[in-house]
């Protein structure tokens, strides 16, 4: 356990006519082994969620604890932000130095390290997200196309070394290479790193590909919480709430529907690929 | 923190005061500030008052919030108090130091933090219960004879109605950053000024950077649906007069007039 929620209500603007009750009794822990893929349409309460996750949103009732520290300890708060790093959505908006080696140090210079740490988390960060630390640490940020200013601003979080990492959409806005970057650099950090992963999408394809566990949120309720095929089992449910399951899952489902012993549980193309041709293999065969 | 300021904050509604025309409340507005500078004694206050409080539950804005607007001003509102308590000459009480406080510094501060506290609630009232559109409208509607000495009117007022509607989408960038930034280790709250300040860049260049490119952004989108500014634009909801907006107009007239002439008796 690294993170657990226990009975957490969020209201916005209590009191009123803006009145919202965002979160509504949420209870959930998150693993250090997880890898999980957080879905639901706009406004079902995600983004409130992963903002509690390290305390920029305190519960208005309930608590979070982050390796055993409460959120609403204001003192330590640094610590949780350190331990849980979160990525907002169109990231690099938040650039603001003249160059990435300055804004890249920004996190791990607010938690008071020497030069050298800082120098080296910078260094070590900047090539986690695949870029060339010596031919861009003096270039500005602003110079960069937005799928390389992005993955500045990742660095920008994983310089702070965080065991949890909070990434709010983001591949939104960027092209198919851009965007299989940055997922391919999640996947490593994911695997080579150990660093846990909350990933929050609307693209079923890519929490098919790489999640271990989803969580469906609506109207501000955790819904479904499971292995990522035990969720895209119950397709009518995830349908009924505004979401779907991979176009892969769909077409295996048509598939099985017209009369085709297949397995219609898969979620990649690549196990979709592997099953079609054990299917036809043993068509063959009889 | 943000979400206190209230100053420029439609508050939704379908009350009487929500239905009248922008016009009238402007012109209302006006009487009102007009009047509060020719009181000269207290009890025509008293009315003011009155006033308020009848507009504040016709609109059905909560109090709480017509007085969440003074909480920016307090300061200035204290200031004022302060130095007029100690600057009016008069009959000294009892003395501070080299600070007198007299009869008339104590009766001089009181006035002018009554008149300031009813300036801004009286404001505020008509920014919340007139939506930012509706108001501009208005202010366009009422300047509109200046047109003929060529002054801007139609964009005068198309500037202020995309400050007010932008507004809301800056503080809430603003709020995004900085929790962005805060989520990096930044702090806001805490060191003295000039630490602060300094704090404040990590905020303030996304900021500035994000406005301007919006700024391009819905220069763009206007020009694209071809927007040629005020010579012969026609427009979606035309302004009306009607009859409770002449009954409440010469009602608050009167009103006003009556305020104003207790100056003069």
């Amino acid at each position: 356990m690294i993170i657990r929620l226990e009975n957490v209500n969020y209201i916005y603007n209590p009191n009123t006519p803006f009145e919202k009750k965002a979160l509504d009794n949420i209870n959930l822990t998150i693993d250090e082994t997880d890898f999980i893929g957080l879905i639901g349409h706009t406004g079902s309460g995600k983004s409130t969620l992963v903002q509690h996750l390290n305390g920029l949103i305190r519960p208005t009732s309930g608590r979070v604890l982050v390796d055993g520290i409460d959120t609403k300890d204001t003192g330590n708060l640094l610590k949780v932000r350190q331990k849980v790093g979160l990525v907002f959505q169109y990231p690099e908006h938040q650039l603001f130095e003249e160059t990435i080696y300055k804004d890249v140090a920004f996190g791990p210079s607010n938690l008071g390290l020497s030069q050298d740490e800082v120098h080296e988390r910078v260094k070590t960060a900047i090539e986690l997200v695949g870029l060339d630390f010596e031919k861009v640490k003096d270039r500005s940020p602003f110079e960069l196309s937005g799928g390389q200013k992005r993955r500045v601003a990742i660095a920008g979080v994983l310089a702070m070394k965080p065991r949890v990492l909070v990434l709010d959409e983001p591949t939104a806005g960027l092209d198919p290479k851009g965007r299989d970057q940055i997922l391919g650099r999640i996947k490593k950090l994911y695997e080579e790193k150990n660093i846990t992963i909350i990933l929050v999408s609307h693209s079923m394809e890519d929490i098919a590909k790489l999640v271990n566990r989803i969580v469906v949120m609506h109207r501000g309720k955790i819904v479904m919480d499971g292995k990522t095929k035990e969720v895209f089992k119950q397709v009518e449910k995830l349908e009924e709430i505004g979401l779907g399951i991979p176009q892969i899952t769909n077409f295996m489902r048509k598939f099985k529907e017209k009369g085709h012993p297949v397995d219609d549980t898969v979620i990649t193309v690549e196990e979709a690929k592997m099953e079609l041709i054990r299917f036809l293999r043993s068509k063959e065969n009889a | 923190m943000l979400r206190d300021i209230t100053i420029g904050q439609y508050f939704p509604g379908d009350t009487i005061v929500h239905r009248l025309d922008p016009r009238t409340k402007i012109l209302i507005a006006i009487m009102f500030i007009v009047s509060l500078f020719f009181i000269k004694s207290f009890y025509p206050y008293l009315f003011i008052l009155a006033f308020v409080v009848l507009t504040v539950r016709l609109s059905k804005v909560p109090f709480r919030y017509v007085l969440k607007g003074l909480k920016p001003l307090i300061l200035i509102i204290l200031i004022t108090f302060t130095i007029n308590i100690f600057m009016t000459k008069g009959e000294v009480l009892f003395s501070i130091g080299p600070l007198d406080v007299t009869k008339e510094g104590i009766r001089q501060a009181v006035f002018m933090a009554l008149r300031l506290i009813f300036l801004i609630t009286g404001t505020s009232l008509l920014t919340l219960t007139t939506s930012p559109i509706s108001l501009t409208d208005g202010i366009e509607k009422l300047m509109s004879p200046l047109r003929r000495f060529n002054v801007p009117v139609h964009e005068l007022a198309m500037m202020m109605t995309i400050a007010l509607r932008f507004i809301p989408t800056l503080l809430e960038e603003t709020d995004k950053i900085m929790k962005a930034q805060t989520a990096r280790g930044a702090d806001f709250e805490s060191g003295n000024i000039v630490k602060r300040a300094k704090n404040l860049v990590p905020l303030l260049v996304p900021l500035f950077i994000n406005a301007f490119r919006r700024a391009d952004e819905l220069a763009i989108a206007m020009e694209a649906r071809c927007y040629r500014g005020g010579h012969n634009r026609t427009r979606l909801n035309e302004l009306k007069f009607t009859r409770n907006d002449v009954l409440v107009l010469i009602i608050t007239t009167v009103f006003f007039g009556v305020i104003v002439s207790t100056r003069y008796i």
